[in-house]
C-alpha cells in the first residue's frame, strides 16, 4: 500500500524477453487510465530507479537469462508482496530458452562472429556487461512465484481480468490462460 | 450382441460386449481426455491420460483399453485422476521442447488444449531441453522431434490404415523416439507413399506440412472415419 495515497503499488520488471508482453499490457488502452486510479505505479522498465522499490503486486516478464536478471529478480522478490510470471518467458522459458538446446560459446560465436559483419568478436564489457547464464531458467525455478499468466504474450484482455481479480481480492481465474 | 449395463459418474449406461469404457463414455457425452486415442485405430494406452478409478480395482485403469463389465462402477474425473492427469501433462510438456508460441499447431494443438483445460499455468517439473532433431527431407512433410509426445497415432495410422508401416518406435526410456523404415530419413524411406495420414492424425506440431509457419497448420482427422467405414460398412460416409 502507498503511503501517500493508500493505492496498492503495481510495478512491472522486463528480464530477458521481446517486451511483447509490455506492449500488450499497453493494450489495456483506455482501461490504464482506470487501472491508474486504482494503483500507484512505482516501477517499469522505463522508470529510472536506483533501488527496486517496495511493490504489492509485480508483473516480471522475460526469463533469467543473465547474472543481472538473476541478481534482480531476487531483489525484486524481496521487495514484492505478489510476484506474478507475466507470459511464456516467464513461465516457460519459451524463445529465450530455446538457446538453452546449444552450448553458450556456440550461442555467442553464432551472434558475434558469424552473423556479425561491424564488429566481429565476442564484447567483453570489462566486467560492465552481464554473463549469461549457462542455462535459461523461468522465474520460478529461481524465486517463489504467487501467480503464473502464461501466453505469448497474454492478451490485454486477460491481463485485465486478471488484475482485476487480484486488486478486487479475488482469486485469478486460471480458466481462459494458455500457452502460446 | 450382448449388452453390459455399468455405472459410469453416477449413471447408468449400457454398452455392447466388447466395448472399452472409454467408447461407452464417450458415447454418452463423458469426454474423457485422451492423446493417444483417435478413432478408427487401435488403442495401445500410451499416454495415460484416460486412467480411470474402477471400483474394487486397486490401480487406476486406462479405459481405452479396458473392456466394460456387467455391473461395473467407474469414476472418470475424481480429485486423484485430475491431479495425475495435471502432472502427466506437464511431464509432456517437461520432457521436451514444446515451445507453443513458434509452434505450427500453435492454437490448434491437442497437448496445448489440454494444458489449459486442466489449469496447467506453469509446469513443476524442471524442462529437460533435449537436444533432438527436425527432418525435413521428405519432399512435402517435416518431423519435429521437439514437438513429439510418442502417442504414436503416425505408427497407427500407417500401419492399420495405410498399410505401409512407415513409422515405428526406436530406443527406450527417454531416449525413445520414432523412425522411418530402419532409421533413414523420412525423405529417403523406401516404404513411404507420400499419404500424409501421419501428418493428420499427430496431435502435436510433430508432423507438419512444409510451407507453414507459426500457428498455419491446421489438421484434419476426419479423413479417417470415412475410411474405416469404408472399409467395415462399404459406404464412402462419414
Amino acid at each position: 500500500m502507498d503511503r501517500v495515497t493508500g493505492k496498492p503499488r503495481l510495478a512491472t520488471v522486463w528480464l530477458g524477453g521481446c517486451s511483447g508482453c509490455h506492449m500488450s499490457f499497453l493494450d489495456l488502452d483506455e482501461r490504464l487510465i482506470d487501472l491508474a486510479g486504482r494503483v500507484e505505479f512505482c516501477a517499469s522498465p522505463l522508470t529510472d530507479y536506483k533501488d527496486f522499490p517496495e511493490a504489492d503486486i509485480t508483473l516480471v516478464e522475460g526469463a533469467v537469462a543473465n547474472t543481472d536478471h538473476l541478481s534482480h529478480i531476487r531483489t525484486v522478490r524481496e521487495r514484492t508482496r505478489t510476484l506474478i510470471s507475466f507470459g511464456d518467458c516467464a513461465v516457460t522459458g519459451n524463445v529465450t530458452a530455446l538457446r538453452n538446446l546449444f552450448k553458450i560459446e556456440d550461442v555467442l560465436d553464432r551472434a558475434y562472429r558469424e552473423n556479425s559483419t561491424v564488429v566481429i568478436g565476442i564484447p567483453c564489457g570489462n566486467g560492465v556487461l552481464p554473463r549469461l547464464l549457462a542455462r535459461v531458467r523461468p522465474v520460478h525455478e529461481v524465486v517463489k512465484v504467487d501467480h503464473y499468466l502464461p501466453g505469448c504474450p497474454p492478451s490485454a484482455d486477460t491481463i485485465h481480468a486478471f488484475l482485476m481479480d487480484l486488486l478486487d481480492g479475488r482469486a485469478p481465474s486460471t480458466s481462459e490462460l494458455r500457452f502460446g | 450382441m450382448s449388452v453390459k449395463t455399468l455405472e459410469i459418474d453416477g449413471r447408468m449406461l449400457t454398452g455392447r460386449t466388447g466395448e472399452t469404457v472409454f467408447a461407452v463414455a464417450w458415447d454418452h457425452g463423458i469426454q474423457i481426455p485422451r492423446l493417444c486415442h483417435v478413432g478408427g485405430l487401435s488403442d495401445v494406452g500410451a499416454c495415460r491420460l484416460c486412467l480411470v478409478e474402477i471400483e474394487g480395482r486397486k490401480r487406476l485403469q486406462a479405459s481405452c483399453l479396458t473392456l466394460i463389465e456387467e455391473g461395473m462402477v467407474v469414476k472418470t474425473a475424481t480429485p486423484k485422476l485430475k491431479s495425475h492427469r495435471k502432472l502427466i501433462v506437464e511431464l509432456l510438456l517437461a520432457e521436451r521442447n514444446h515451445v507453443c508460441s513458434v509452434c505450427v499447431m500453435n492454437g490448434e494443438c491437442e497437448l496445448q488444449d489440454l494444458a489449459a483445460s486442466h489449469g496447467v499455468d506453469h509446469v513443476r517439473l524442471r524442462y529437460q531441453f533435449p537436444s533432438l532433431p527436425v527432418d525435413t527431407s521428405h519432399e512435402r512433410f517435416g518431423i519435429d522431434h521437439n514437438r513429439c509426445i510418442l502417442c504414436t497415432r503416425c505408427v497407427r495410422v500407417c500401419d492399420e490404415v495405410e498399410g505401409a508401416h512407415t513409422w515405428d518406435v526406436c530406443g527406450r526410456g527417454t531416449a525413445s523416439h520414432i523412425i522411418s523404415d530402419l532409421g533413414e530419413p523420412w525423405g529417403e524411406s523406401d516404404t513411404c507413399t507420400s499419404c500424409g495420414k501421419c501428418v493428420q492424425v499427430c496431435p502435436t506440431g510433430a508432423l507438419f506440412s512444409k510451407g507453414k509457419t507459426v500457428a498455419e497448420m491446421r489438421k484434419d482427422r476426419g479423413f479417417l472415419k470415412y475410411i474405416v467405414t469404408a472399409r467395415e460398412k462399404k459406404q464412402w460416409i462419414g
